[in-house]
């Protein structure tokens, strides 16, 4: 029985096998370890468990997480579309310019793979005001494709709510471990994004409240670091709050190992989850 | 060598004693051949050591905890003694990152250590030796290149070891706190790759855009170039 030519058979007839799994590279070592484990009669056994898994009965709450995820990413990636190019993006410097074509890419990639995931299930890229006026174009952000630092503020909140709302997410997904694997997997590319657009903001210094300074890759109690209108900055504050935790299943974090961790940096170490519903009224105004 | 520029001011050496003797750690300094650093406040035996030294990380969840509390000791053990002697030509930016991200180890080791006392005294594994002869941590480019392969590391680490955690009980729980320590490691692994390489923050990234998972085998045959201890994680969930 050779495992690489039944997926390769499949491929014919179903060009996003390998996607469905995972990967191709992580299919293929899953296959490995299930040989090297398993006595050759049961491989069988395994390799249906691994189709079920990818294309079984997935449950309708497995579903709707991965739909929830597609939507932000689709929010991610036409934002991340619509920047790149944009008038304030020519403005900024070509590293600056060349990390947000990367992470542009990244989010796309991202729609690719959870629509492939989802086949037929996945929903519709809805419509996206990201002036965040749910339609009216006139919300708190008008204008933002015009300001590098108003996108860069931007894009650290939808990177630092992405790395929530998936974190958030996790356990709704334990019943499927290849989808959620595949979660966590995206889970920290969003966490790298999020540390690099912080250190593009440090560089570029510019709507960083003093007493927020200085900003890092990671975040700092429940800081922002962004300050640009009333209306903005309350929309944004949503997406931080919470993250001033310091208590971590009932262990306190502050002082632990050292006095060297203020609460300041207690709170750094941990990220923090946002709900499904929490995350909602964070992105709805950018939905029409 | 010039041995001046090695002298610790005394703040160096009072953080240094937190990871083993004043003397060890002073001959480490001049270069010296004291590799091999204990860590951990004791070496004390319980269950999960046996009489030849390995260390067994048990199963369940209370094993995949064991396998994170053994990852952030050696990464904590790693920026305390990055921190404690800085390499040469270290900026005040990368002093402030790096001191940081030994902030946050500190606070995860400490951390799982709390919790599996509180969840599973006997089960605890011990401090684990670490074996840092490989480093030159008076380099930038070795230090920060290790840096790099640590977070990569723990980010594939927790990825992978989110499936093996149970379902029920507090296996959410303990899921969600693994979720809230990965994408901190994906912060400093970002960071850490920025230092090496501007603009490599997510050059690790997969034809999906996706990272990477390990499985505790994989990922331990890579730290236990690091590990002195002997580790066996073959009662882990799989």
């Amino acid at each position: 029985m050779n495992l690489e030519n039944i997926i390769t058979e499949i491929e014919k007839v179903d060009p996003e096998v390998y996607e469905r799994f995972d990967s191709r590279r992580n299919t293929m070592k899953q296959f490995a370890n299930l040989s090297g484990k398993l006595a050759l009669a049961a491989v069988p056994l395994a390799v249906s468990a691994m189709f079920s898994k990818a294309y079984g009965q997935t449950p309708a709450d497995v579903n709707a997480v991965l739909n929830f995820a597609l939507t932000l990413e689709y929010l991610e990636a036409e934002f991340y579309n619509n920047v790149v190019g944009s008038a304030g993006y020519l403005t900024a410097p070509a590293a600056a310019q060349t990390a947000l074509a990367k992470i542009k890419d990244d989010e796309n990639k991202h729609v690719v793979f959870l629509k492939s995931v989802l086949g037929a299930a996945a929903v519709a890229k809805p419509t996206f005001d990201f002036t965040g006026g749910k339609g009216s174009g006139t919300g708190p952000f008008a204008g933002y494709l015009a300001s590098y630092a108003v996108e860069l503020a931007m894009a650290q909140t939808f990177e630092d709510t992405g790395v929530r709302a998936y974190k958030g997410q996790a356990p709704n997904l334990q019943s499927n471990r290849t989808v959620l694997t595949a979660a966590l997997n995206i889970h920290s590319v969003e966490a790298r994004h999020a540390a690099h657009i912080r250190q593009m903001r440090r560089a570029l210094d510019a709507a960083i409240p003093a007493a927020q300074k200085p900003l890092k890759p990671w975040i700092t109690l429940n800081y922002s670091g962004i300050t640009y209108s009333p209306a903005a900055d309350a929309a944004i504050q949503l997406s931080y709050n919470g993250e001033e935790n310091t208590t971590q299943a009932g262990v306190s974090i502050v002082n632990l190992g050292g006095s060297f961790n203020t609460a300041g940096a207690a709170s750094e170490g941990f990220d923090e989850p946002l709900t499904m519903a929490q995350v909602l009224t964070i992105v709805n105004p950018f939905i029409v | 060598m010039n041995r001046k520029n090695f002298s610790p001011p005394p703040e160096k050496i009072r953080e240094m004693s937190a990871i083993g003797s004043q003397r060890r750690n002073f001959l480490k300094y001049l270069g010296a051949s004291a590799a091999v650093i204990a860590i951990g406040s004791s070496c004390k035996k319980n269950d999960s050591t046996s009489s030849d030294g390995t260390v067994n990380l048990g199963s369940g969840d209370v094993g995949i905890l064991n396998y994170a509390y053994a990852l952030e000791q050696l990464e904590a053990a790693f920026y305390t003694q990055v921190v404690a002697t800085p390499y040469s030509g270290i900026t005040a930016l990368e002093t402030e990152y790096l001191t940081d991200i030994r902030n946050h180890e500190v606070g995860h080791r400490e951390f799982f250590k709390a919790a599996i006392t509180a969840a599973a005294a006997s089960s605890i594994i011990p401090g684990l030796e670490v074996n840092f002869s490989t480093i030159d941590f008076t380099s930038r480019a070795s230090v920060l290149g290790t840096a790099k392969a640590f977070e990569d590391l723990g980010v594939t680490a927790y990825n992978g070891a989110g499936q093996l955690i149970s379902t029920t009980g507090n296996g959410p729980t303990y899921l969600t706190l693994a979720g809230k320590i990965v994408s901190v490691e994906g912060r400093h692994a970002a960071l850490i790759a920025d230092l090496l390489s501007p603009g490599s923050f997510a050059a690790t990234t997969d034809a999906n855009g996706l990272d990477m998972a390990r499985t505790p085998a994989q990922v331990l045959a890579i730290a236990g170039t690091y590990i002195k201890t002997k580790i066996d994680a073959s009662h882990l969930p799989s």
